[in-house]
């Protein structure tokens, strides 16, 4: 009765198997590599790139163990740190050739040491934590009230531009917070405003009620636009920070969405939080507006004078001011692309920005009524503006590709294209989680937590196998097989191991030589009942079984409870905890039982088993069982 | 090896009053004091700031803080962790603070209470990892070294305290739906009391020694309810099969009868459960130390809680035979799998 079927073997022999490949990796640790990311948001990484590294590693007389493309990226990998600075210097002799204009970032990192046919069964290395790994961590919350009000202050532009091109005469457009107001002299304009806008601009709810001797027609936000718009400013955020943090040239980089307006970053092997704040935290929002060239304007910008109405001042970077008019005329979300560069005639520096269809449209109407005139780009930071640039208007621009030179050097033209590529962050962003962990400390935590389940996992063993003998050992290597299922369960999901989540492996094991006690117990009480060694365990696995299953799915319950709820640190303990219940379940049951089975299954004739000392009340019962 | 020798049922259940009352007292202590002083709690739960610096040398305490009070960044706590060269700094939240600047700030003026001045460099580690870090002074010779830093805004750290109560409640209202569904409502409750019980206990631990109390201590909290209450779940279920077994014992001989037959079990497991938690806490660093605590008292006192606090409830509520062995003759049939857990 205690013989498993030859199939329920190979599925051990199965799990174990895929047990043992997936736990592989994560033992050969990481060698020296060299990374190179793409520089330029417009420049995509591609296959092509590994033959050109490889090119340039054969031209330098440099050896790698293997050059890759791993999504937007081509790593090479070698041998030692020596070989690793040779053939940095390598590839950037080859791509590099102008390190004021770089198109590819070469940086140095690390790439798991695995053979390569692990990697190409998808065998890879959990990813480790930032508090085991050292980095910095940031939480970014998007602000959506202003994304909405810029929503709404675009949308005011367009109503003009539609109410202009139909020629409706209107009494005034305001915007209060995300909503619009248009006021009309006569009911019949506004019949035909409201008929016009309503087809025009579905994103706006429209209703009119008189206003004094005026009608007012108001426009709101409709919520599923709203909320369009807040899904697309975060998504554009994100991208933006893609393309930021590859100028850092981190390995593996994290960007994610949490919740609605929050992303977070991760960037592995940077401790320099000024730095990355510098690059990421750069939150900031461009928008294109004129410079007010009037006596009054002149007189305010030195000060000796109020600032007229419908304008603002600003400072150039560099420090003049400039009064700017209030109206905006572009903003970042018409900018797709700003690049450094040099003009084909007078190859002096210039800055390259291209521009929507929308944002092109509305600059060459401007540029068209206002040549000899000066516009401003304005970059808003924290709510602060600054003029990045205050080019003069030579010629009307169509076509969308604006050229902006004039007294630049070179890394001031890649700085401002820099800057105004970060303008296109759809809307501004605060950090309000910062967590930064030394690479020492990273290792010291790895370290201490493997201690801890190594010695844990030992005092267990011992007293398992002096309690319960052989079937102590049994427990035993159950109790391994578990934490090798974990392990590879968790590597096969590429989940993040953070030092939570080895606490959770500890106490995973803590708790599954649970079932083992219980079904050990249980053995050892049909023993003591009477029962023959075979009908002994077969029914002790039997009759624990439900226990061991009500049991688990109490913990289960926490577990899921902390999963739903939990964020960060927590979410990698409920992860490892939740699984490490449903891999203990098997080891513990299934695989337990089938070494038992191995051992005293064909023993047909079997007198005793070995599981420790069982006492019968009786006193002259009490034998060695 | 054997170490439960028992020749008749423990009588258990005639201490029941007794123990009641003792868990009565540690829980109602445990009430006062989390009311009178009130849970440390860390900054993922406050907001703030914590900055972890390390020395080569045991750390002047008294020169952290005065440099770092000249900042005039609010109240400052400053002390040790793990070792006397590592220093913990604590900082609050002040709304005319730039927060995002505070640690590179503090950094900046411990590095200058030690004569030296910071620097961002370009570091290629030993393994060929090129990392950037603010070094204080010369690289290598550093007098003061930053290990960590963490803040955490104000609106962060009252999510997440609502969301750990939500997570309590949903395990609370979890395990009573099952423990109602595997059982009956007297159950439910006896288990869930007796848990909870526990959790008090243990956060009433947390407030007493004003421990820090974390996001993991919670976690830990959390896994203890879970894995206590299977305790319970195991004496109930010992308890339901007394009663379709043995016909003439009373509710209060049921019970004794189950929690002598669970005892050994209960005890080894919780036993090499604890020697874990145990490993963790002597071996796990200053991190883990907290969780682990927190795990420690949580399965010492869930072996008392789901053992005498929860069968003796279950007592009170007044179990009956009727209440579980009614269900029909499928459900006492003692081969059933599915009759219920037996130990």
């Amino acid at each position: 009765m205690n013989r498993y079927p030859l199939w329920k073997y190979a599925i051990l022999v199965i799990a174990l198997l895929v047990g043992l490949i997936y736990t592989l990796p994560n033992f050969f640790g990481e060698a020296p590599a060299v990374q190179v990311s793409s520089a330029k948001a417009t420049l995509k990484i591609d296959a092509a790139l590994v033959g050109r590294v490889e090119q340039a590693l054969a031209a330098g007389g440099v050896k790698a163990d293997f050059v890759q493309f791993d999504g937007n990226s081509v790593r090479a990998r070698f041998a030692d740190t020596d070989t690793q600075i040779k053939g940095k210097d390598a590839i950037v002799k080859a791509l590099v050739p102008d390190a004021n204009d770089p198109s590819y970032i070469v940086a140095l990192n690390l790439a798991s040491r695995s053979p390569r046919w692990l990697t190409a069964l998808h065998a890879l290395p959990m990813y480790l934590g930032l508090d085991l790994r050292g980095g910095v961590h940031f939480l970014m919350q998007v602000d959506m009230k202003s994304a909405l009000t810029k929503k709404a202050e675009a949308l005011t532009g367009d109503i003009r531009t539609l109410l202009r091109d139909k020629n409706l005469r209107h009494a005034g457009i305001t915007r209060d917070g995300n909503n619009v107001d248009i006021r009309f002299r006569d009911r019949e304009t506004l019949a035909a405003a409201r008929n016009l806008l309503a087809d025009q601009l579905p994103d706006l709810q429209w209703s009119d009620a008189p206003d004094g001797s005026d009608f007012k027609l108001s426009g709101v936000l409709r919520p599923e636009a709203a909320r369009r718009v807040q899904e697309t400013a975060v998504k554009q955020n994100i991208t933006t920070l893609h393309n930021r943090v590859n100028e850092l040239g981190v390995a593996e980089p994290v960007i994610q969405q949490q919740g609605l307006d929050r992303v977070v970053v991760q960037l592995p092997g940077v401790q320099d939080t000024a730095k990355a704040k510098d690059i990421i935290g750069r939150t900031a929002t461009l928008e294109v507006r004129m410079v007010e060239e009037s006596a009054e304007a002149a007189a305010a910008a030195v000060g000796s004078g109020p600032v007229p109405f419908g304008t603002e001042r600003y400072v150039e970077r560099g420090g003049a001011p400039l009064i700017l008019k209030r109206q905006v005329i572009l903003t970042g979300e018409n900018l797709i692309d700003a690049q450094a560069g040099f003009d084909s005639q007078t190859h002096e520096p210039t800055v390259n920005l291209t521009l929507d269809a929308k944002g092109s449209r509305i600059f060459r109407d401007v540029t068209r009524e206002s040549v000899g005139k000066r516009m401003a780009i304005l970059l808003f930071e924290k709510g602060k503006g600054e003029v990045v640039t205050a080019p003069v208007i030579r010629s009307e621009i169509g076509g969308g590709r604006v050229q902006i030179s004039g007294r630049m050097t070179t890394v001031e033209a890649n700085d401002t294209a820099l800057l105004l590529r970060s303008g296109s962050l759809a809307a501004p962003m605060e950090i309000i989680e910062e967590r930064t962990i030394g690479p020492t400390l990273g290792a010291e935590n790895i370290a201490k937590g493997f201690n801890s389940v190594v010695y844990g996992f030992a005092a267990i063993a011992l007293f398992m196998c002096a309690y319960y003998l052989l079937f102590g050992v049994f427990s035993t290597l159950a109790l391994a097989f578990n934490l090798l299922l974990l392990v590879a369960v968790l590597s096969m999901l590429q989940a993040t191991l953070t030092l939570p989540g080895i606490a959770a492996i500890a106490l995973a094991l803590g708790m599954a030589i649970d079932a083992n006690v219980l079904i050990n117990e249980r053995v050892r009480e049909e023993l003591r009942g009477g029962a023959t060694p075979q009908a002994a365990i077969h029914a002790g696995y039997e009759r624990a079984f439900a226990t061991i299953l009500d049991s688990n799915v109490t913990t289960l319950i926490a577990g899921v409870a902390l999963l739903a709820f939990g964020s960060g640190p927590i979410r990698g303990f409920a992860i490892v905890h939740c699984l490490g219940i449903l891999t203990s379940m098997f080891s513990a049951v299934v695989f337990s039982r089938g070494l038992v089975n191995l051992w005293y299954g064909r023993q047909k004739k079997l007198k005793s088993v070995s599981i420790g000392q069982v006492w019968k009340p009786e006193p002259d019962a009490a034998a060695k069982a | 090896m054997e170490f439960f020798r028992i020749r008749r049922d423990i009588p258990f259940m005639r201490h029941a009053l007794v123990l009641n009352a003792i868990s009565a007292v540690t829980f109602l202590a445990a009430v006062f004091f989390i009311a009178t002083r009130g849970l440390h709690l860390s900054i993922e739960f406050t907001g703030g700031t914590v900055i972890e610096v390390a020395y080569p040398q045991a750390a002047a305490l008294e020169k952290v803080r005065a440099s770092v009070e000249a900042l005039k960044f609010g109240e400052v706590q400053v002390q040790n962790f793990g070792t006397s060269r590592d220093v913990l700094i604590r900082l609050p939240i002040r709304g005319d603070v730039k927060q995002a600047e505070v640690v590179g700030r503090v950094f900046d003026a411990l590095c200058k209470a030690e004569g030296a001045s910071t620097s961002s460099q370009q570091i290629t580690t030993e393994k060929g990892e090129s990392v950037s870090r603010v070094v204080c002074g010369e690289l290598g010779k550093e007098p003061v070294h930053l290990q960590r830093s963490e803040f955490v805004g104000p609106s962060v750290g009252s999510e997440l305290a609502r969301d750990g109560v939500y997570a309590l409640l949903a395990t609370v209202a979890g395990i009573m739906l099952y423990l109602a569904f595997r059982f009956e409502w007297k159950f439910s409750v006896a288990g869930i009391v007796a848990n909870l019980h526990d959790v008090v206990i243990i956060v009433g631990f947390f407030a007493f020694f004003q421990w820090e109390f974390s996001l993991a201590v919670l976690a830990a909290v959390l896994a203890v309810l879970g894995y206590s209450v299977n305790e319970s779940v195991v004496i109930f279920d010992r308890v339901r099969e007394a009663f379709r077994k043995f016909r003439k014992m009373n509710s209060r001989e049921v019970i004794d009868h189950a929690i002598t037959s669970t005892i050994s079990r209960t005890i080894i497991t919780h036993g090499s459960t604890l020697m874990m938690v145990v490993s963790m806490y002597l071996f796990g660093g200053a991190t883990l130390h907290y969780f682990a605590l927190a795990l420690m008292i949580g399965i010492l006192f869930g072996i008392y809680s789901s053992v005498f606090v929860a069968a003796a409830i279950a007592m009170w509520l007044g179990v009956k035979r009727e209440d579980l062995v009614r269900q029909g003759p499928k459900e006492t049939d003692p081969d059933d799998p599915n009759a219920g857990a037996v130990v």
